[in-house]
């Protein structure tokens, strides 16, 4: 007999995504993925002027604002073909280095880590016993006796209280849990650090954002904010060294907290390094360009099946056609409509028209249409992110997979390999990977800035014109949760066509015109599920991803549904 | 001094979704507020917004939500009802301000007071202007944050 689990919503935050599986013999066997509101932001940008459509396409997402408005001013700018000032392109690497910081760290703890920690375990835990295996692991300043004892009557009082609040959704006491309650408190005082530590990568985004949660300091062209060496209102010297300042503390926690926390789960779920594998084609974007057009980056991107390093096929920068032209999506088992019925459209040629059915298992069944790169859906994300560093050579890349390896091993955990990162648990592994180089690129774009200044320039914008006739554009970010793309088609300087194809799109994706499956489909078959009532470990693996489906789809949904639903087939 | 905040929460592309975000402009741009009364844009994020609430003795959000009234109504919600409304979930962002209320009431920082006004929507199609209906009635939401601040001791003047 199978049993049919509906999971809705699935994240603790944004709650747009739906999952459904079949299990037999207490292992997953078919699987969907849905999104579950409709998308037609894009169309709110037609027909405006390109300089504005930034300033809107940020609010399309509470969670990942600065990458959408970054994407939008890069995709105008690729259609002009106009180049971005050192200054800008410093400050923007900046902004985005720390939003990822800021990401990467909320998705850890906040998100996630309750997925692996019983929190209400924590409260039978040895304070003493906590504070010395932490001790042993890790220098970190917040794993002290003071601080576990405190953290353990924080906690008592919470969950005491009844009001578990943000712990309210876990599966406390289920038989996947295995940490001990030692371990358990030292996450838990972790948890709380990290909010702090996320603090400080948002002041940084705030500093040079000029202002947060939606950032204002950013034109088509480069950046608004002027900079100078002395006056108030705008980007001063005084206000680059509190950046400095807040930068050092994320990377004290990054490096001694969250990294070590990273390596401890891994080490005690090693059987999570086999389970959850997305589909093999791996999609990144190069990042953190250090020249004016956008040619020369920190980071590369390209594509790569498997863990075949030799095979990667390398961006060369912005716009690349060969990522131009390998980008079209499906939707047959999406809930649109084409108009001329292809199987496939380019998102320079997109269309967004609903054509809602209900929840049809073998027809049409999400708002999220379905991507592919050169007819094969891919993985985007911290995985390709990484592995694209492996095989361009990237030594801040090698260095931190190789450290985090030893580390690992150091607690008796299993080998890190580019296959078995491929996995619930490598997904993880490579966000802290991609965390630490993010940060190295964060530094760097500090410095290089610094230096700028101090050679002279103070140049931080190009003025855009825009010509006569049609023109098209792509903005690429290497975002948090992957490869994000704007596609932008601009007729006598108004927008004529605006497409957003964002990284939970890639991943969330339901079928495409030839059955295919996404990544969230795939990563889900096999899984194991000991409790049909309380399905944490395909949670496990879809959180795994970092879903964010706000801008996937869109339309907010006024019914208030049960999260967890089980019938038997 | 105790320190007051005024959040407008929502998705401007969204009409009337976005009604916390236009009261918080409009309340800037009508009133002149004392120097402990700090005024957030929110937009739609969650956690991003744990630094601007940290600290803050009073706490008036400004939001579309659903609470069974006819459209473009005024409601006002107080304590412990606020967390536990917006455990509802009508809106993804309030599931983030839900869970940044927690967190703050975790590490000791909740603030003291805290107060919803909410406005029933007569439409979330996309769009960035409000409903005449609801556009209507920003005053009224208005006079009610100046008159929490006014009961928290921050009193807010007319601008002439």
């Amino acid at each position: 007999m199978s049993t049919r689990i509906t999971i809705d919503p699935v994240t603790r935050i944004e709650g747009h995504l739906r999952i459904d599986v079949e299990v037999e013999n207490g292992h997953v066997v078919k699987s969907w993925a849905s999104g579950q509101m409709w998308r037609g932001i894009e169309q709110i940008v037609l027909d405006r002027d390109p300089r504005d459509a930034w300033a809107i396409v940020q609010r399309i997402c509470g969670v990942c604002t600065t990458v959408h408005a970054i994407a939008s001013v890069r995709a105008v700018e690729n259609a002009l073909q106009l180049e971005v000032p050192l200054n800008a392109q410093y400050i923007r690497n900046m902004m985005l280095a720390a939003h990822t910081l800021h990401d990467h760290i909320v998705h850890f703890y906040q998100l996630s880590a309750l997925d692996w920690v019983d929190v209400v375990s924590a409260t039978k835990a040895n304070p003493v016993t906590a504070a010395r295996f932490a001790e042993s692991i890790s220098d970190w300043e917040g794993n002290s006796k003071a601080t576990m004892f405190d953290t353990q009557e924080r906690l008592k009082t919470f969950v005491g209280s009844g009001q578990l609040g943000i712990f309210a959704n876990g599966y406390w006491g289920h038989p996947a849990m295995k940490l001990s309650p030692e371990v358990n408190l030292m996450a838990v005082a972790h948890y709380l650090q990290a909010l702090d530590a996320q603090r400080w990568a948002n002041k940084i985004v705030g500093v040079l954002g000029s202002k947060t949660p939606h950032i204002q300091n950013l034109a088509v062209g480069g950046v608004s904010n002027p900079i100078s060496t002395d006056s108030q209102s705008v980007l001063t010297i005084e206000r680059l060294l509190e950046i400095k300042e807040c930068i050092d503390k994320v990377g004290s926690f990054l490096h001694n907290c969250y990294f070590v926390d990273v390596a401890a789960i891994a080490a005690s779920y090693p059987e999570w390094l086999s389970i959850g594998a997305g589909v093999e084609e791996f999609l990144s974007s190069p990042e953190f360009p250090t020249d004016t057009k956008s040619t020369q980056f920190m980071m590369e991107g390209g594509f790569l099946h498997g863990d075949n390093l030799a095979g990667f096929k390398k961006m060369s920068g912005f716009g690349d056609p060969y990522f131009t032209e390998g980008v079209a999506e499906a939707v047959t088992h999406s809930w649109y409509t084409y108009k001329n019925g292809e199987d496939q459209l380019k998102p320079w040629k997109g269309e967004t028209t609903p054509a809602y059915t209900d929840f049809q298992d073998e027809g049409k069944y999400s708002w999220v249409k379905s991507p592919t790169f050169y007819g094969k859906p891919a993985q985007v994300g911290p995985i390709a992110s990484v592995l694209a560093g492996l095989a361009s050579g990237h030594e801040p890349t090698k260095l931190y997979v190789e450290r985090l390896d030893a580390k690992v091993h150091n607690l008796s955990g299993p080998k890190l390999t580019p296959a078995n990162l491929n996995s619930t648990v490598g997904r993880h592994a490579a966000r802290l990977i991609r965390a630490c180089v993010v940060y190295e690129n964060l530094l760097a774009n500090w410095n290089l800035l610094m230096k700028n200044i101090g050679d002279g320039d103070m140049t931080t914008f190009n003025k855009p014109t825009f010509p006569k006739g049609e023109i098209a554009g792509v903005g690429q970010v290497e975002a948090p949760r992957g490869l994000l793309s704007h596609w932008v088609v601009i007729k006598e300087g108004r927008i004529a066509n605006y497409q957003a194809v964002v990284p939970s799109t890639w991943l969330a994706a339901p079928k495409d015109h030839e059955g295919q499956p996404a990544s969230y489909e795939v990563a889900l078959m096999g899984t194991p599920v000991a409790d049909s009532e309380r399905p944490l470990e395909p949670l496990r693996t879809i959180h795994s991803f970092d879903p964010c489906l706000a801008c996937a789809v869109h339309l907010t949904d006024l019914e208030n549904k049960t999260a967890v639903t089980v019938r038997a087939l | 001094m105790s320190k007051a905040i005024v959040l407008g929460i929502g998705n401007v592309l969204l009409s009337d979704e976005g009604v916390g975000v236009h009261a918080v402009k409009a309340l800037i741009e009508q009133y002149e507020l004392g120097k402990d009364v700090e005024v957030v844009d929110g937009g739609t994020t969650g956690m991003e917004l744990l630094p601007d609430l940290e600290g803050a003795d009073h706490l008036v959000v400004i939001d579309a939500i659903r609470a069974g009234q006819s459209p473009a109504s005024v409601v006002r919600l107080e304590g412990d009802q606020v967390p536990a409304f917006f455990k509802t979930k009508i809106s993804p962002h309030q599931v983030g301000l839900s869970d940044v209320l927690a967190a703050l009431a975790f590490k000791g920082h909740a603030p003291a007071h805290v107060v919803l006004i909410g406005v029933q929507p007569v439409t979330l199609t996309l769009g960035m202007q409000l409903s005449p209906e609801v556009n209507a009635q920003l005053d009224a939401v208005l006079n009610l944050v100046v008159a929490e601040l006014a009961a928290s001791g921050h009193p807010a003047t007319l601008r002439t």
